[in-house]
């Protein structure tokens, strides 16, 4: 039986759906099977990160409403076949979703792969609550700032009350991801510390992703992070985070970028 | 061959509910004036409330307690039992219905002025666990953002943290082992006595039997402090614990 495991935070903007397609490869290229499933109907975008958006015939919604099976629907990744992508319906809403289909799908994907991978949307409704019903494992993604750390707090008041592990009594396993992380401006206080984060979250820490422009020049390739530049800094601190998910034990640090000469004199990297 | 009989299982369980007490004073005519004009500034006060009727303070030689149980009912006041009954009365054993021993006298509640027409609260919903027996809610992690915590019959305390977003209240005391980050509100019920504790404050809005303060009020210097915070009269005061 794989591990349902989802990526929320509350807050929209702060790198769920980043995180997710960077786990998810960091995984899969570690030989796990792994599915990444986008509960964001209506705003999909996770096939957009992963580059497979010219390859969505049926999507989450077809199997939820029993209109495909759920092997018509998965995409295969074209760089690493372990990863597969289950889209969100982009011409839908959260409404569409219902709890028994949700649970047939888990209940599914759970039996063909070793992790289940649930990019939750933003927000603590139906589409938020749905997305982290049949976890086992959260990543809470929080950006340094204090907005971002209340809607976690709030998201993690959620995973302890309302998804299906805790309705039964038992614990729910969170793990911290702070992401955007600028230790610079940290340093300088125009950033929350992560000592602060983790003392107001008090969950244990998977990882901290630095601020880099390789995030956003993945996404707009369409490959996730850990497969586009596996070397950046953020890559390698998502593939620590994802050895640490299965469970080895080891210092969090905080990866930098390595700038040549010519980056450190003019402060940023030739593109 | 063997018949087995399937016998329903009688399941027991323990339950605690809260009740009014009322306590007549002689002459009873004159408090039963008294107790109707009571129930006309407030109509619904009674409704759905059990009550335990305390004749601790009616003398022996009273005569047609029964009777004057029975107005009572006729009132609308749902008698679940007596207290201090004497058993010399007439007709009192069919109200008997004494109380345990060990139940507790519990204290007095202001009734309602002029509530006419709009109804009475629901009856609270009490808290599982074993933490209900005593008067004490314990929380053994942080109460996060979003969250509200009601506790109306005593203190609560808390292990973790009271994050901001957060609300936590109790008819007695706070304590907040972790950073009360949140709101508090102690002596929900009116118990001026109630005090808020917190080893560091960071708080959003304290609040003790009514009088409050929000984070502008309070002075810079205490926060992130140990703090004790208590009523003096109708001024909140804030110590810090060191």
């Amino acid at each position: 039986m794989g591990k349902v495991l989802v990526v929320t935070s509350g807050k929209g903007g702060v790198g769920k759906t980043t995180s997710t397609a960077a786990l998810g490869a960091a995984l899969a290229r570690s030989g796990e099977n792994v599915v990444v499933i986008d509960f964001d109907v209506g705003l999909r975008n996770l096939d957009l990160v992963m580059g497979a958006e010219r390859r969505v015939v049926f999507d989450l919604i077809n199997v939820v409403q029993g209109d495909a099976k759920l092997a018509q629907a998965l995409i295969r990744d074209k760089r690493i076949d372990t990863l597969s992508l289950l889209p969100a319906s982009q011409t839908r809403d959260k409404d569409a979703l219902t709890i028994e289909g949700v649970d047939r799908v888990i209940a599914e994907a759970k039996v063909k792969f070793d992790w289940v991978i649930c990019d939750s949307p933003a927000g603590i409704e139906r589409g938020a609550l749905l997305a982290m019903r049949n976890a086992d494992v959260a990543v809470v993604v929080t950006n340094p700032e204090v907005s971002s750390v209340r809607d976690s707090d709030r998201i993690i008041g959620m995973l302890d009350s309302r998804t299906l592990r805790a309705e039964k009594g038992e614990k729910i396993e969170k793990h911290l991801l702070v992401t955007r992380y600028d230790p610079g401006r940290a340093s300088r206080n125009e950033m929350l510390k992560v000592d602060d984060v983790l003392e107001i979250l008090s969950i244990p820490l998977l990882g901290i992703i630095p601020e880099s422009e390789e995030v956003l020049r993945a996404s707009n390739m369409g490959s996730p992070v850990t497969l586009n530049n596996p070397d950046s800094a953020p890559a390698r601190a998502y593939f620590d985070a994802a050895r640490r998910l299965k469970g080895e034990l080891f210092e969090v640090v905080v990866p930098l970028d390595r700038k040549g000469f010519i980056g450190r004199l003019f402060g940023r990297r030739v593109a | 061959m063997t018949l087995s009989e399937t016998r329903p299982l009688i399941r027991l369980r323990g339950r605690s509910i809260m009740a009014l007490v009322l306590a007549p004073e002689v002459p009873l005519n004159n408090w039963l004036a008294a107790l109707d004009a009571q129930m006309e500034r407030s109509p619904n006060f009674f409704d759905s409330r059990p009550v335990v009727v305390d004749l601790g303070g009616v003398p022996r030689e009273q005569h047609g307690v029964a009777e004057f149980l029975q107005l009572l009912e006729r009132r609308g006041i749902r008698i679940i039992g007596t207290e201090g009954a004497h058993p010399a009365w007439a007709g009192i054993e069919a109200w008997g219905r004494p109380l345990p021993a060990s139940a507790k006298p519990g204290r007095p509640i202001e009734p309602p002025e002029a509530q006419s027409g709009k109804a009475a609260p629901p009856p609270q919903v009490e808290p599982a666990g074993p933490s209900a027996e005593a008067n004490t809610l314990l929380i053994d992690q942080p109460v996060r953002s979003g969250q509200s915590l009601v506790f109306e019959r005593g203190d609560v305390t808390v292990l973790g943290s009271v994050a901001s977003g957060a609300e936590v209240m109790a008819g007695g005391s706070i304590h907040v082992y972790g950073t009360l980050r949140g709101r508090a509100i102690a002596g929900l019920a009116g118990n001026a006595g109630a005090r808020i504790f917190c080893s560091r404050l960071q708080a959003e809005l304290l609040s003790i039997d009514g009088v409050y303060q929000t984070a502008d009020d309070m002075p810079a210097k205490i926060l992130g402090k140990p703090v004790h915070v208590w009523l003096d009269g109708n001024h909140m005061k804030i110590s810090v614990l060191e």
